[in-house]
């Protein structure tokens, strides 16, 4: 079988590179609940991943354990060359738009400013560097202008690149990301997996979830495809594979000629209310 | 005769003066932390877990601050625990716990042979009457609090704000999450005597909810919430001396008026900068 065939190989053929993350044999689940089944996986430095699934399917979970924030029930996971949560300093995690609360009286420097926090320690205020460094990966994402701005009073786009700018700030050498590119605007999205895309080509290891097919084969260089285990993983052309493509997403899938598309029946909407309507990037999401 | 300066002659009224205004800070401080995590209940919750420790306090002739704050921190550590477990939410830990240990509190205070005012001071608070000594001991345990909040302001903020984010980049946030409870507790045990355990949730929340519906970023919401919470016991308690009202009950209500105000002030600007309504869409 073809998928199973891939579960587990290196996700790139070019010698033996370094690898950032590593899982071997874990399961992990919430409560009683599995989430995820005996995955085995290797991610090499410099990668650029997409984390595809149906909702449920074990996506965020693969990124907490990674993140070393959720406990595997049996399996071993390294990261960044030690056990997973040990080298955290020098990770990043973007969550979910929908998991942020937005009304929180933070700006986006604050925000920015937070990505600093834990390389300072409890004992240093935030100094010279701290803000050199917030002010460049601001401008990197092209939000410096808005830097006093509240993050309620920010459109989708710009909250993403708000967190975007708080992960560069950290200066990580490993990027996770949950759904960074959902429901906001093409140019946006363009702009988010340029910038992210550079960082993989630093030497940096970047792993997002994404529930854009479309986007994850256009703009990420590996897949992941996750139900509940491991489906297939590679380059992101994989994704053309309609047996992958139904093996990953059950019955809900539904593929015309070379466009694909997902008939997902569950609610798949973990975007934020109203940010897939952005039509240009200056008017605010939140209410005034 | 002179309304302002004639109370300042008194000891009791500049040491009263002293104490209120301690507290509303330190309650201010925490308490921006507390409405940005959603943690309101919690403070009147621990206020009520701290009983049994005062009566116990009493009964053992010992400094009700020992008594207190053993029971509350007990308490806000079992709760967290408890809720860690994973079986029960934190508002049913909460409310378990909380009543089972206030009930025991009333327990042991009806088993003292005659009711003594000096506990029921601590249900409504009793600022006038507070001692040298225990003066002392709230400004070390407010300075003790208000230190660990300027070695960990960040830290706390980044875990409130995003648990998630700031544990995969390696902040201890369960041990933060539970420092919080305790500094809760700790702040709840010196406003006892201020407030009474009744209304303590009060000093805790509202100065901290009135910044937050006007401040945009955390430094003014700390800022703003602290200095409500100094300025509302010091008209509060000219207010109670010249009606010779209740202190505490006072303090709180003056606080109660600035949210009110402070409020209804923002959403009739909200009205008129936006005519098709602030409420709308």
């Amino acid at each position: 079988m073809k998928a199973a065939s891939k579960t587990g190989g290196p996700m790139e053929a070019v010698g033996v590179p370094a690898m950032a993350i590593r899982l071997q044999g874990v399961t992990a689940g919430y409560g009683a609940r599995v989430a995820l089944e005996d995955v085995h996986l290797e991610i090499p430095v410099g990668a650029l991943v997409a984390v595809v699934g149906p909702n449920g399917g074990g996506k965020s979970t693969l990124l907490k354990l990674i993140a070393g924030v959720l406990k595997p029930w049996t399996g071993s996971i390294e990261v960044l060359g030690a056990a997973a949560g040990r080298e955290a300093h020098r990770v990043a995690y973007v969550p979910q738009a929908e998991l942020v609360d937005w009304s929180f009286p933070v700006n986006v420097w604050n925000v920015a400013m937070m990505g600093r926090y834990p390389r300072l320690g409890p004992l240093r205020q935030p100094g010279r560097a701290d803000r050199e460094a917030v002010s460049t990966a601001l401008e990197r994402v092209d939000m410096l202008g808005r830097a006093r701005t509240p993050i309620g009073a920010l459109s989708g786009g710009q909250r993403r690149r708000a967190f975007l700018a708080r992960a560069m700030a950290a200066d990580a050498d490993l990027y996770l990301l949950d759904e960074p590119v959902t429901g906001v605007d093409v140019p946006t999205q363009e702009a988010i997996m340029a910038l992210l895309s550079a960082e993989a080509e630093k030497g940096k290891a970047v792993v997002a979830t994404t529930h854009d097919l479309g986007a994850a084969v256009k703009h990420f260089k590996s897949v992941v495809a996750v139900n509940r285990r491991i489906v297939a993983s590679g380059p992101a052309t994989l994704l053309t594979d309609p047996e992958i493509l139904s093996q990953t997403y059950g019955g809900h899938l539904l593929v015309l000629g070379d466009n694909l598309g997902i008939l997902d029946d569950s609610h798949h909407h973990d975007d934020p209310a109203g940010s897939e309507r952005h039509f240009h990037e200056d008017h605010p999401a939140g209410r005034s | 005769m002179n309304l302002v300066l004639d109370p300042l002659a008194y000891p009791f009224f500049l040491r009263a003066l002293a104490a209120s205004s301690i507290v509303g800070l330190v309650c201010a401080t925490v308490g921006s932390y507390m409405v940005l995590r959603g943690l309101a209940f919690m403070g009147d919750a621990l206020s009520h877990s701290a009983f049994p420790g005062v009566v116990v306090a009493y009964l053992l002739k010992v400094p009700f601050y020992f008594g207190a704050s053993i029971a509350a921190v007990g308490t806000a550590l079992a709760i967290g625990w408890v809720t860690r477990q994973g079986k029960l939410r934190s508002d049913t830990a909460t409310g378990v716990l909380f009543a089972g240990m206030f009930a025991l509190g009333v327990f042991l205070f009806s088993l003292i042979p005659n009711y003594v005012g000096d506990l029921f001071g601590f249900l409504f608070g009793e600022v006038l009457g507070i001692g040298m000594s225990d003066l002392i001991s709230l400004a070390v345990l407010a300075a003790l609090v208000l230190g660990t909040v300027a070695l960990l302001w960040k830290e706390l903020l980044y875990a409130t704000f995003d648990p998630l984010g700031a544990a995969a980049s390696g902040l201890p946030v369960g041990r933060l999450d539970y420092l919080l409870l305790a500094l809760i507790a700790l702040t709840i045990v010196i406003s006892l005597q201020s407030v009474g355990i009744i209304l303590v949730v009060a000093m805790l929340v509202t100065p901290a909810a009135t910044a937050q519906v006007i401040s945009k970023s955390f430094g003014r919401l700390v800022v703003i919430a602290g200095s409500i919470g100094v300025f509302c016991p010091i008209v509060g308690l000219y207010c109670s001396y010249w009606l010779n009202s209740a202190s505490g009950a006072t303090v709180v209500l003056v606080e109660s008026a600035v949210f009110c105000v402070v409020l209804m002030s923002t959403l009739v600007a909200g009205r008129i900068g936006h005519p098709s309504g602030a409420f709308g869409s």
